[in-house]
């Protein structure tokens, strides 16, 4: 039998290395979008673990939710990302210098 | 099974805009360049008509619908009355902007009104669902408005910020309500209330807490969660700034009220002192870092930093005076926002975005009477009497004095007296420098109507503050 610490330790780790991704990346800023993702499914794990040992279904259909709007979000950073591109020419991190003060 | 049919009727107005943005989507795809008031003119329709139905519908009483996620009461609905409001002054000053730059799409129009929505729900969740789901609505709407302008070097990099950190934000806010959920098992604000004074998990609230304070934090731009505040003020339009400046900040003050007051009161002990380390570094960095600003979009960044701080202050006090002085103080502060984006919009046209503030040098002689609306709007931010923005600062610091935080006032004011300076320095750019660029003030005249309407607004409504402050105060029922 799988405890609900263990989900909720290998939800903590993936959070952990999502947020290390945020944080440490300076090169791709499709790593950063990739991260985004990681750490909503941490969540989810989060969710789905609670709801199963709580014997409530809310935390399940909140996870579809998390889910649709993810997806959502993935569209829409993308979407910025190939804006971006196309007047810089280039997704480094380090590269976003022009705002500052 | 039990299936009971939801009360549909307490939430007229969000299936209103939402039937009606559909409409403005499909009817603009029938509309070419020059027909596009059309989709303008349905929009501000919208607003009014969600107006009407939400002040006919209004009822002092708080109603619940849709299993309880959805709650209608008198706070919610005087909050969505003024984010009407001042989308309808948003739409109306960015029409010029947004024409003079081939920006006039149904795409701001569309993406604003579902902002709008998103708002709307956020203002009447009561279950961290529907929180999230406004939020994410809200959130979305308002990263494709920055990359409207897609040519441009500078708003598609600070779209990616914004939509990097916001992104971040909402991860964080939503591992502490999964955690907030293990720990009550239930979504519903008022059950978890009720479960959060006596939960067998009193560490796994408090650690859910942590995140959730993070996240709201970042959604009202506090230090130190601020980065992508000035970024993305100066890197979007100024029609996309004005729009962000306004009434996403009084949905953001409906989250935390939902979140933690509704929610979480009973934790008051534990995110008073979060909020209190995080107003004082708000009230710190934004008025210190706003002096040394060159860009008055980026200066005005700083200085919401600075009135969120202040918002916070009246929200930590966790009396319901120093809620309705928040939310007096989050109202004034949206009508101030616009006016003074609206400003930048007035002096700008097409290839000169009058952001710099040398571009505001010797604008009294050049129109003395905007030069006034101007000088009111900049008195007020910096709380000087009799304007709008000092009643909002009085009461507040009134609260804070009356729970025995003196000090905390002290410091607030002596970081309002810090931040006056970049305020009447304009006053003085505007008044006494010589006039570098003499071209004249072109735009339509419902533009100018509608800003020196803003400006009287904030001088009559200091003059006599009492009916919007008493209207604060009747929706905590005082």
């Amino acid at each position: 039998m799988i405890a609900l610490s263990d989900y909720l330790t290998v939800s903590a780790i993936l959070f952990g290395i999502s947020m290390a991704g945020i944080f440490i990346n300076r090169k791709n800023m499709i790593i950063l979008l990739m991260s985004i993702e990681l750490m909503l499914l941490a969540v989810n794990i989060n969710f789905v673990a609670f709801s199963h040992y709580l014997g409530d279904s809310a935390g399940q259909v909140f996870v579809f939710f998390i889910l649709t709007v993810a997806a959502a979000e993935a569209a829409i950073g993308l979407a910025i990302l190939v804006v971006l591109f196309r007047n810089r020419r280039t997704i480094n991190v380090q590269d976003m210098d022009s705002l500052k003060g | 099974m039990d299936f009971a049919i939801p009360n549909y009727y307490i939430a007229i107005p969000e299936m209103f805009v939402l039937g009606m943005v559909c409409l403005v989507l499909v009817i603009d795809l029938f509309m070419t360049d020059k027909s596009r008031t059309v989709t303008y003119l349905l929009s501000q329709t919208t607003l009014v008509g969600a107006a009407v139905l939400t002040f006919t519908t209004f009822s002092y009483e708080t109603q619940f619908a849709f299993s309880n996620t959805f709650v209608r009461d008198a706070m919610g609905d005087v909050l969505k009355g003024f984010i009407y409001l001042s989308i309808f002054f948003v739409f109306l000053y960015a029409r010029p902007y947004l024409q003079q730059r081939n920006l006039f799409k149904g795409e701001y129009y569309v993406l604003g009104l579902f902002a709008v929505l998103g708002m709307m729900v956020m203002v009447s969740a009561q279950s961290l669902l529907t929180i999230y789901l406004g939020l994410e609505m809200l959130a979305l709407s308002l990263y494709a408005m920055v990359a409207l302008k897609r040519d441009s070097i500078e708003a598609s990099e600070s779209a990616m910020k914004y939509f990097i950190l916001g992104a971040l934000a909402s991860g964080m806010l939503l591992y502490g309500m999964s955690m907030l959920y293990g720990a009550t098992q239930s979504l519903d604000l008022a059950v978890i209330s009720q479960q959060a004074v006596n939960s067998d998990m009193p560490l796994v609230m408090v650690f859910g807490l942590v995140f959730i304070v993070v996240g709201v934090a970042f959604k009202l731009g506090a230090v130190p969660f601020h980065m992508w505040v000035p970024d993305v003020y100066q890197g979007s339009p100024t029609a996309v700034t004005l729009f962000i400046g306004s009434a996403p900040k009084i949905a953001a003050f409906a989250m935390v009220m939902r979140l933690l007051v509704d929610g979480l009161s009973s934790m008051h002990i534990h995110w008073q002192d979060m909020f209190i380390i995080l107003s004082v570094l708000s009230l710190a960095v934004g008025n210190i870092f706003a002096i040394a600003q060159t860009n008055i979009k980026r200066m005005l960044a700083y200085s919401t930093i600075a009135h969120m701080g202040f918002l916070m202050l009246g929200v930590l006090s966790g009396t319901k005076e120093g809620y309705s002085a928040a939310m007096f103080y989050t109202i004034v502060y949206a009508m101030m926002s616009v006016g003074a984006f609206g400003m930048i919009i007035l002096l700008s046209r097409a290839g000169f975005e009058a952001d710099q503030l040398n571009d505001f040098k010797g604008l009294n002689d050049k129109s003395p009477w905007f030069a006034l609306v101007m000088l009111i709007l900049m008195f007020s931010m910096a709380g000087v009497p009799p304007f709008l923005g000092f009643w909002a600062k009085v009461s507040v610091l009134k609260e804070l004095v009356h729970i025995d935080m003196t000090w905390l006032a002290v410091v607030a004011v002596v970081f309002s007296i810090i931040g006056a300076f970049y305020y009447l320095r304009i006053i003085k750019i505007m008044y006494f420098d010589k006039m570098e660029d003499s071209s004249q003030i072109s735009h339509s005249l419902d533009l100018r109507i509608a800003l020196s309407a803003n400006g009287l607004a904030i001088l009559v409504l200091g003059l006599l503050p009492g009916p919007l402050m008493a209207l604060c105060a009747a929706t905590f029922g005082l």
